[in-house]
């Protein structure tokens, strides 16, 4: 799955996550008829809108095969979340099958592929954000320390209150735009004070709010989702 | 009146809720603490929160009651009455003004608050894992004993210290018999509301003083 | 003005207060330290968690043979029990038992549900003296504000601000910035106060119907000082708060302070269960309990959402909140802040009310993380978002539907028609991407703070086949 926020705005992310994929030997899928999981329309208490336009996304994977999403936060939408969209249902089945076959894209590559790599890339410092579906939904935090520990040439630097959230929220940037304003302005003062070269995340969302956010501050820090990151320095032909 | 409990009562009752949350069985089992493990667990905790704590043997209660009082300049001493004090091998020093908690609150209210300077208590047993005295207040030692004096000296006996609070309640069958008054003392009073900094003495005793007596 | 509007304007209120910013950030960071401190083993902890949350919905699930229970064994200890549906009703409750006993100074602990009720403000316009006693709420009474916090009351005053009005309260004591100073002079106040008060007003923080025993959890000693001094103690709380067993208590009183203040224990645990008796000395001669209601048991009734009423006011979820720290307490306009307070208050005032309070969260689960009794509340407050415009939940729901914005709900249903139909999308996608240098960055307040970037150059789909990826 590409995620809606990636079709539009971050393409290279989708691709590099399935890249990633067919060199560790899969054969990727990529269903032309996708489109969102539901959640903008779910988080702002637009059940109806939400229902027959995750259902229109359930119909791309009816294939028992693995799901995997580049973002924790539509993988926990589909994997926590759509048992209470359908609830009521009477595709509620098919629904929870496709809850049941979705991976975030880091969490597949470490914990299912246990991928190996090696870094090409030049040396840099970079500032991990772990969204907070990826750590508190999809509990896979980790998985892109896993993943960055493997490249040689790359510092990661822990920057204050890792775990608090950047402020995104989705359409709370909107709503709640000044609340939302400050928190991304903490998150990245506290980035701004690691030295990173570069901040890398499992979502899209969380980069277009803190890259954004650094950008307007005329920060020369910049962002990347971990996929587009990891196929550019381990891509021989990069 | 009545018309309120009903109408609560209707809107709880009459709809009975369909999932009843099963029972979780405790699965905590641990080595239980050796006395001299749940002795420094007390001790440690209690210190840690400010307390005082000290180990003596039960015949040495009173001489270091007498010598302690005397030093610390605490003269007026209050403690239950006559039994306790025997019960506690207490002989009070000619020095000491002792008085005995004999007659109700009303009677002596403006004395218990402003010329006592320390109330000496037992206790029903100790809760090692969270530094805890554990007093059941009754007749003969009052509640306010331990709350109202600047100090609080607490007498606990070795062999009663527990290790958890639910021990405390199954051993000793609270369950069945519970008195008007049961309490927890883990420490002198404290308060961390002005900006978070931790102040000791508030409205309970500023010093709290355990005596673990064998 | 809407609830929406004020909201808006107090959140500005807040998000401006420099002072603000700095001693929430502080406390925030300090308590949840403190907090993770006590809880090294994730797997115990989650355990206890377990056990608390099962100990809690029982209560839930079981709240009307309880309280039934409860009231029986109270009587059966001489503790009065009085039932009250709503706050007028409490608070006549509570005035009567004063006036009966004569009684017209009152001393009092800290009870959220007696803010809940406005107890204070009641008592006051009948003529009675009611003097807050916890440290916190004592400072918050003088200075006739509001708590913003339910744990620590004063979370928002600095020591200057403290120092300041200890000595236009009270000018014949020295002015001090000490903390210690300022502690001792509020101590020598309050004893006297104590001493002389002619009745006691708590809160309960569980009652046990097992045994008709209610329990306080304290620090300071204020709480035993008004519940023992005093000839009359008058206790008030929700009915959410029985437990069913003697033996549920050790695990709520083992998880309450750690999570609340990161305390192994608190300084006191008092267990009331009686009024003195013929041959005791001291204590009260007379114990009541005033049960209040006020829409709870509405709440209990509808078990998607009744989960909320596990909570034991440990106030973590509050302090783990990241808009909340950046808010502070009064920008909620609640007596509960945060993320307890967005679904609690929600649900007792009705959506119509305090709705605008659901739009103050990013789901981001940290509260979820660490609520001692596993309330899951992003997942609550998304459900009442929902309600506030779809409306199409119980009737334990108030106001539902009443937050519908014509706009904005025709702006969901553009999306649907974009998002549900594949080739619609596909179009859609199509047209931002070929267009994409006329698509607009500047998107009112979100770009205030961000850039936004230009959409891509192509879509997935489109580079996905030129990488060679197939359709199926």
């Amino acid at each position: 799955m590409g995620t809606c926020l990636a079709d539009l705005y971050y393409p290279e992310v989708g691709l590099a996550g399935m890249q990633l994929l067919r060199r560790e030997g899969l054969d990727v899928i990529y269903p032309k008829k996708q489109t969102c999981c539901g959640q903008p329309a779910f988080n702002s208490g637009y059940r109806k809108e939400a229902l027959p336009v995750a259902r229109s996304l359930m119909k791309c994977f009816k294939k028992n095969i693995p799901i995997i999403i580049p973002s924790g936060s539509c993988a926990g939408m589909i994997k926590y979340h759509w048992s209470e969209l359908f609830s009521e249902e009477p595709d509620y089945k098919q629904a929870i099958s496709v809850s049941n076959r979705v991976f975030e894209l880091t969490e597949f590559l470490v914990d299912n592929l246990q991928i190996k790599l090696t870094d090409l890339g030049k040396p840099t410092k970079i500032a991990i954000h772990t969204s907070c579906s990826c750590r508190n939904e999809m509990r896979v935090a980790d998985r892109i320390e896993s993943l960055t520990s493997q490249l040689s040439n790359v510092d990661v630097s822990i920057q204050e209150r890792k775990k608090e959230c950047c402020g995104f929220g989705g359409t709370f940037a909107i709503k709640q735009a000044d609340i939302s304003g400050a928190m991304v302005k903490d998150k990245t003062d506290a980035i701004k004070a690691t030295n990173a070269d570069k901040v890398i995340s499992q979502d899209c969302g969380c980069l277009m709010n803190i890259g954004g956010a650094l950008s307007k501050q005329q920060s020369q820090i910049t962002s990347q989702h971990i996929a587009e990151f990891l196929w550019e320095r381990t891509n021989e032909s990069s | 009146m009545n018309n309120s409990k009903d109408n609560i009562l209707n809107n709880l009752l009459k709809h009975s809720i369909e999932n009843k949350p099963s029972k979780i069985v405790d699965k905590e089992s641990h080595k239980p603490l050796s006395n001299k493990k749940k002795i420094e667990s007390l001790k440690s905790i209690l210190e840690s929160v400010r307390a005082e704590v000290h180990l003596l043997k039960y015949n040495g209660l009173n001489d270091w009651i007498n010598s302690e009082l005397s030093k610390r300049n605490l003269s007026r001493v209050l403690i239950g009455d006559s039994s306790i004090q025997r019960n506690l091998g207490l002989t009070f020093s000619d020095d000491l003004d002792v008085s005995y908690y004999s007659d109700s609150i009303e009677s002596w209210k403006d004395k218990l608050f402003n010329d006592i300077d320390v109330g000496i208590t037992t206790t029903i047993g100790a809760i090692a894992r969270t530094g805890s005295l554990v007093l059941w207040p009754n007749s003969e030692e009052p509640r306010l004993i331990s709350l109202v004096p600047d100090v609080h000296i607490a007498v606990v006996k070795v062999d009663e210290i527990y290790e958890t609070f639910s021990e405390v309640i199954e051993k000793q069958n609270w369950s069945e018999n519970m008195p008007t008054n049961a309490l927890l003392i883990s420490g002198p009073s404290k308060t961390a509301d002005i900006e978070q900094v931790l102040a000791y003495g508030v409205h309970g005793p500023k010093e709290l003083i355990v005596l673990i007596a064998s | 003005m809407s609830q929406v509007n004020l909201f808006t304007r107090r959140i500005n209120k807040a998000l401006s207060n420099n002072q603000l910013q700095t001693s929430f950030r502080s406390a925030m960071s300090y308590l949840m330290e403190k907090r993770l401190s006590r809880f090294p083993d994730y797997e115990k902890l989650q355990l206890s968690r377990n056990k608390s949350n099962s100990i809690r919905a029982n209560s839930v699930s079981n709240l009307g043979d309880l309280l039934l229970t409860l009231e029986s064994n109270l009587t059966k200890n001489g503790i009065k029990v009085h039932w009250a549906e709503n706050a007028t009703q409490a608070n006549e409750i509570i005035h009567s038992i004063l006036n009966n006993a004569n009684a017209k100074t009152v001393v009092k602990g800290k009870s959220m549900v007696s803010e809940e009720i406005e107890l204070n403000e009641y008592l006051v316009d009948n003529g009675i003296d009611i003097l807050e006693t916890d440290l916190g709420e004592f400072l918050i009474q003088l200075d006739d504000d509001r708590p913003s916090h339910i744990v620590m009351p004063a979370i928002h005053k600095n020591k200057f601000e403290i120092a300041r009005t200890f000595s236009d309260n009270f000018p014949d004591l020295k002015y001090t910035e000490d903390v210690d100073e300022m502690t001792q002079q509020a101590r020598i106040v309050l004893r006297d106060k104590f001493s002389h008060a002619d009745a006691g007003i708590s809160g309960v923080n569980f009652a046990v119907a097992e045994t008709g025993t209610l329990c306080l959890v304290e620090n300071e000693g204020n709480g035993r000082m008004c519940t023992t001094v005093p000839n009359l103690h008058i206790a008030v709380t929700g009915i959410e708060k029985v437990v069913e067993k003697l033996e549920n208590i050790p695990p709520l009183f083992d998880i309450l302070p750690k999570s609340a203040t990161g305390q192994e224990c608190t300084t006191y645990f008092n267990m009331i269960s009686g009024p003195r008796k013929d041959n005791e000395k001291d204590g009260p001669k007379e114990v009541h309990l005033v049960l209040l209601d006020n829409g709870r048991s509405r709440v209990s009734r509808d078990s998607s959402i009744n989960e909320i009423l596990n909570c034991i006011r440990c106030g973590s979820c509050i302090n783990h909140c990241p808009v909340y720290v950046k808010l502070g307490g009064h920008a909620y306009g609640t007596v509960y802040p945060g993320p307890v307070g967005i679904v609690f208050e929600s649900l007792i005032q009705g959506l119509d009310k305090a709705g605008a309070l659901t739009s103050a969260c990013t789901m981001c689960g940290a509260c979820a993380q660490v609520c001692p009794v596993k309330i899951p509340l992003p997942k609550l407050i998304n459900r009442l978002r929902n309600e506030s415009i779809e409306g199409l939940g119980s009737d334990s729901v108030l106001g539902k539907g009443s937050m519908k914005k014509p706009l904005e709900a025709g702006i969901w249903k553009g999306w649907r028609f974009i998002y549900s139909n594949p080739l619609v999308c596909l179009l859609f996608v199509k047209t931002m991407t070929r267009m994409r240098l006329f698509v607009p960055t500047n998107i009112g307040k979100w770009s205030k703070y961000r850039n936004t970037p230009k959409p891509g150059k192509r879509s997935i789909e489109d580079i996905a086949r030129i990488a060679g990826f197939t359709n199926e």
